[in-house]
């Protein structure tokens, strides 16, 4: 009995002690990454949303203004609903589109055939390089007035067509670009269509079930944890386009404002004209979208997402 | 379906494909030449645009608009590499080369670096407010730069390293969430009992991080790296903001004004150029695809 009593406060003080020190060289690691969130995440947030109360200029510093910035932005600029109409409309067909793909070409890929290494590289390469300036330089090119995309409708004998001119068209030309790279959703896909089991496909064989069958009810909804990653992940990255319609349009977001994607127009108001108080407004705007948005999916995936531990219970 | 699989199976299969049911179509030969067939057409439509402008690089100037849709010209030249090279402004693409690599290579060495250390800590070390901070880390990878970038501007202008490389480098000080998500993971799949007896034996947590676990990190941090630089080499809004001189600029800033209508007007140059900048990018894929497809499909990263 001595003896325990004896050896419990010295255990609890050597316990402290290690607590202790562990907190310091935990704080030490991760030193890095905290101070710079604050210095270059937290702090610049904050003053973001306080921007969004002022009429900043960079050469003519602030007033606060209240609410101006979101009523002008609600009521006064038309500009902005059609960088909103622009990028809805291009996250609305680029998303499903590369998602679609994506999980087409990853089932098309999902068999033990040779050179499918091969083909699954080839089918990445696009995406590889997809974020880059010369492809966005290569796919004005392409649909130029004179560009590969005319010359191979007038071998075909039919007249060329303003791609990046005509308002109807010029936003295709970059869903068509987006929907060129589903590279990484359609190596997630993979890895998920992996992980499910071969067995469920050669019972269901058994039971007759043809490959429709077999599609809708066994690999969709294993598939849908993953459908559901894939969704918000390319969602978040569709609101936030920018390189490819900067460089496609030379910043204009020409034809009309047809392809002024929403990052375009902000970019424009806070470091072409530098109304820096506006664009802070519009980002706190994209970035309420953005939460909501990500909420309603979560929200909603309890409905349609399956997830195979429920299933057992 | 029935009444087939009753009769006997046909003596003039051979064993391999003597199933009952067999029609052309299903045959393994024939099913396996129409999958590559398909495979290998649609992966041809694919890559084409990027084939066609290597191949338009090596077109002469007559045959780039004569011969267009070729992937092969007729008269292969080089002098579109030459002609793009000299740059323009009196700036040649030397010039944007280095910079690209500073960039690149420095940003990609400070941001690997310091995910690694801070990624042990996050993975090792229990200290009070980890789940907390480790969540809020991952918060960060939605949220958009947007509501950064104005305020970091201002700072940075006040600062007056507008046209320095602070602005680029500096962040990447305190790693990037992506990579230390990234390496978290992998650390937790080490096992602990080296850590445990390298702790016994008197190692401290700094000890054992670079003792135990860097040494075996090494494909995550191979796979970090190659995201980094490749990330780092086609950014292009972080040089758009800060690099305004065109003695700084990167590959990506060069070739949006060497392209650009006011620019120049010899396309076989751009698309040299524009061909010659994706090299590095392709030769990374192409000799580390193996931990490219692995950190994609692990962490779901973007490509």
């Amino acid at each position: 009995m001595a003896d325990t009593a004896l050896a419990l406060p010295k255990r609890r003080v050597g316990k402290r002690s290690r607590f202790g020190e562990n907190n310091l060289v935990g704080y030490l690691f991760i030193s890095p990454w905290l101070v710079a969130f604050f210095l270059f995440a937290f702090i610049p947030m904050v003053a973001s949303l306080g921007l969004a109360f002022t009429d900043y200029h960079i050469l003519r510093g602030w007033n606060y203004i209240g609410l101006d910035n979101f009523h002008r932005m609600f009521y006064d600029d038309p500009r902005y609903w059609r960088s909103v109409q622009a990028t809805v409309k291009y996250v609305l067909f680029a998303v499903p589109l590369r998602l679609v793909f994506a999980l087409a070409v990853a089932m098309l890929l999902n068999t033990k055939r040779r050179g499918v290494a091969l083909y699954r590289a080839a089918y990445y390469a696009p995406s590889v390089v997809g974020g880059s300036i010369a492809v966005a330089v290569m796919w004005r090119e392409i649909f130029g007035r004179e560009g590969l995309a005319n010359f191979i409708l007038n071998q075909f004998g039919e007249p060329s067509v303003w791609w990046l001119g005509n308002p109807d068209y010029a936003i295709w030309t970059l869903i068509l670009l987006a929907a060129w790279q589903f590279g990484s959703p359609m190596l997630i896909f993979l890895a998920g269509l992996k992980q499910i089991p071969e067995q469920l496909y050669e019972s269901a064989s058994i039971d007759g079930a043809n490959g429709f069958q077999k599609f809708f009810r066994i690999t969709l909804p294993l598939l849908t944890p993953v459908i559901f990653f894939n969704l918000i992940m390319q969602l978040i990255a569709g609101f936030m386009t920018f390189t490819q319609a900067f460089v496609i349009t030379n910043g204009s977001g020409r034809p009309l404002d047809t392809t002024l994607f929403y990052a375009l127009y902000l970019y424009k108001r806070g470091f072409e004209t530098y109304e820096m108080g506006y664009a802070s407004a519009m980002a706190w705007v994209m970035l309420a979208v953005i939460a909501i948005l990500t909420a309603i999916v979560f929200r909603t995936s309890s409905q349609w997402v399956y997830y195979e531990a429920q299933e057992g219970v | 379906m029935a009444n087939i699989t009753n009769q006997p199976t046909p003596s003039w299969l051979d064993r391999e494909t003597a199933r009952p049911t067999i029609s052309w179509y299903q045959h393994k030969t024939v099913r396996a030449l129409m999958y590559h067939g398909f495979v290998l057409l649609t992966t041809l439509v694919m890559i084409y645009p990027i084939l066609w402008l290597f191949g338009s690089s090596l077109k002469g100037p007559d045959e780039i608009w004569t011969n267009q849709a070729a992937l092969i010209p007729n008269d292969i030249k080089f002098e579109n590499y030459v002609n793009g090279w000299k740059g323009f402004g009196g700036i040649s693409f030397t010039t944007f080369y280095k910079n690209s690599f500073i960039y690149a290579g420095l940003g990609t060495l400070l941001t690997v670096s310091a995910s690694a250390v801070v990624a042990y800590g996050f993975a090792r070390v229990k200290f009070v407010g980890r789940r907390f901070w480790f969540g809020l880390m991952l918060t960060t990878l939605m949220l958009p730069i947007q509501v950064q970038i104005i305020p970091q501007y201002i700072i940075f202008n006040k600062l007056d390293w507008i046209n320095t490389f602070y602005p680029l480098l500096l962040p990447r000080l305190g790693g990037q969430a992506f990579f230390i998500f990234m390496i978290v993971q992998f650390i937790r799949g080490i096992p602990n009992e080296l850590d445990e007896a390298a702790m016994i034996d008197g190692c401290s947590k700094g000890g054992i991080f670079f003792r135990i676990i860097l040494p075996q990190l090494k494909p995550a941090i191979i796979t970090a790296a190659l995201f980094s630089f490749y990330w780092t080499w086609e950014d292009f809004l972080t040089p758009l903001l800060y690099l305004n001189s065109p003695d700084l600029y990167t590959i990506s800033l060069a070739l949006r004004t060497f392209s650009a209508p006011s620019g120049s007007t010899d396309w076989g140059a751009i698309f040299a150029m524009s061909g010659l900048s994706l090299v590095p990018v392709f030769l990374i894929f192409i000799f580390f695809q193996r931990y490219l497809v692995q950190g994609i499909a692990t962490t779901g990263l973007k490509g």
